[in-house]
């Protein structure tokens, strides 16, 4: 709303907004300064804490003890292999469906949504029976393939309605001027859809790495990623505030910073395209 | 203008997607479906008769469920009222011509990228912890004795947590909307003399309608599933007061191996949640036509 205001009631809004979004964030920037105080100083009042002396010490004791990297690998390769090869798997689908609509392709689009709203708990023990009798359990293998399914709809979803924006005339064009599907796909579709399908391969990733559902009930400390990693703090022995404190900070400043580059993809993605 | 060629690719393209969501939602459903009307418990090896419906007897008369159908529904409840309306506050004060709006957005909407382990384990060591905790401290700095959180309000407490995560996704939803609101219509609203409260009550609030129906109907679909926050913070407890739904069927299924009562437990989510689905798909089925 490009309306007028006095400067005055412009650094009242500024001042109350700036309360609030630091009120928000303020346990996330707690935790950071946590993670570089020593175990000692992590405990104390609040003033105490910041004047107390800085340090990475925390840092390199996750590393040393639990072999933090490990996870962090782990939570990588789940993420990461989830989200490409249901990528591979979505985007023919959601091509086809925008650009060759058939009279049964909304109902198809509304039948992969319902899928997602199957509740995980309720599908639990066969997939975790189904796991064990394969030998899949506490392995990547499992996770990737679990997390790519749950997250399909949302990908082909995603992909969907970006494809249902690029214009058709200029596939007809290309058509009209001899390129063959191979062409049209390749170099008239392809640079019109990087954008939508790097949207979609950042949002999806951001779900799959916070995913703790399927990561929790099915690994244990081989394949455990970063989530079900920071929930063996849950039961601490001893002083852990800082170390916890470096470890959650290590295991959610990617995902933030991918997360704000994503912002308006988010609405989109997680609203099926409802709100954007 | 598709030919009968390109309309067979486009099926051979179609598909494999279809083929693997079906397997994933066919197969583990009529297991979930056929488990729960047997006997069957992992820690009695042997044969899993056929019970009919005995296990949703169990299930569904243990004082257990009440709680958590209780629970669950002060959860979901309680989140969404938090969310919408701290949502919508939010929402329109970020909407409003501020300096580093794009800085405040960053942090409002972080709380939502920060795994669900993570924000649990931070909310109840740094925060609810009544010794070492940020609230313990600052009791003793004004002289009041520590409050418990997680141990005297538990469903309170991760009410507060999860509403936590989730108010950034109300409010990016709710600003997204409130951007998309033609400002046109604002000022020729003014210009007839309509004052600011007119001007919210007729215009803003019937535009935002839409866009709270969207954020109640999918946070409600993820919020009946929440299941991190509990399993870190207290386990359900103490007793069963903050076990939701998705925790009591989890601590049947692999706590006590019971297949047959937790696939029993598994139906029973599963038909809940399609209660809400049914309504959330017709509103985006409605979309996928304008």
């Amino acid at each position: 709303m490009a309306r007028a205001v006095t400067p005055r009631r412009k650094a009242f809004n500024t001042l109350a907004a700036w309360i609030v979004g630091v009120l928000v964030f303020f346990p996330i920037l707690w935790i950071v300064i946590l993670s570089f105080k020593t175990e000692g100083d992590a405990i104390k009042t609040p003033l105490a804490v910041l004047s107390a002396p800085w340090t990475m010490e925390s840092y390199a004791v996750v590393q040393e003890r639990s072999d933090y990297f490990r996870h962090f690998w782990n939570s990588v390769v789940i993420s990461l292999g989830s989200t490409v090869i249901g990528l591979v798997i979505a985007v023919p689908s959601a091509w086809a469906m925008a650009f060759v609509p058939g009279r049964r392709t909304k109902d198809v689009l509304m039948w992969m949504l319902s899928t997602k709203m199957l509740p995980p708990v309720g599908v639990l023990l066969p997939i975790y029976l189904i796991c064990q009798s394969l030998g899949l359990l506490d392995t990547k293998i499992a996770l990737v393939v679990i997390l790519m399914l749950i997250n399909l709809p949302i990908m082909i979803w995603m992909l969907y309605t970006y494809f249902k924006e690029i214009p058709r005339d200029i596939l007809e064009a290309a058509r009209m001027d001899g390129a063959s599907l191979k062409e049209e796909v390749l170099y008239v579709l392809l640079p019109m859809a990087v954008p939508g399908i790097a949207s979609t391969l950042l949002l999806n990733i951001i779900l799959a790495w916070n995913e703790s559902f399927w990561t929790l009930n099915l690994t244990a400390a081989k394949a455990a990623p970063l989530t079900a990693f920071i929930a063996s703090y849950s039961s601490p022995e001893g002083l852990f505030y800082a170390k916890l404190s470096a470890a959650s900070t290590m295991a959610i400043a990617p995902i933030l910073i991918m997360g704000w580059f994503s912002q308006k993809q988010l609405v989109r993605g997680l609203t099926f395209g409802a709100v954007k | 203008m598709s030919t009968k060629a390109s309309r067979s690719a486009a099926r051979a393209m179609i598909s494999p997607s279809v083929l693997l969501l079906l397997c994933w939602m066919v197969v583990p459903l009529a297991m979930t479906v056929w488990f729960s009307l047997l006997r069957y418990n992992l820690l009695m090896p042997g044969a899993h008769p056929f019970v009919g419906l005995e296990n949703y007897q169990y299930f569904v008369s243990d004082p257990a469920f009440t709680d958590a159908i209780v629970n669950t529904l002060l959860l979901v409840g309680g989140v969404l009222l938090i969310t919408v309306v701290g949502g919508v506050l939010l929402a329109l004060l970020l909407d409003l011509p501020i300096w580093g709006q794009g800085i405040v957005r960053i942090m409002v909407i972080a709380p939502f990228f920060v795994m669900p382990t993570v924000s649990a384990l931070v909310w109840k060591n740094m925060f609810f912890d009544p010794v070492n905790g940020l609230f313990g401290h600052l009791a003793k700095t004004i002289g009041v004795q520590p409050y418990d959180f997680l141990a005297q309000a538990p469903l309170a407490s991760i009410i507060g947590i999860v509403s936590w995560q989730w108010l950034p996704f109300a409010t990016l939803i709710l600003l997204t909307a409130l951007q998309s609101l033609d400002s046109e219509q604002l000022e020729a609203a003014e210009m007839d003399g309509a004052g600011a409260f007119a001007r919210f009550y007729h215009i803003v609030v019937p535009h935002l309608a839409r866009a709270v129906t969207v954020v109640i109907l999918i946070q409600t679909i993820f919020l009946l599933s929440v299941f991190a926050e509990i399993f870190v913070t207290t386990n359900g407890g103490p007793g069963t007061a903050s076990t939701n739904l998705t925790y009591l069927i989890y601590k049947e299924s692999l706590l006590s191996f019971d297949v047959g009562t937790g696939s029993a437990g598994g139906v029973i989510a599963i038909i809940l949640a399609n209660i809400v689905a049914i309504f959330l798909m017709r509103m985006i089925g409605r979309n996928l036509d304008a």
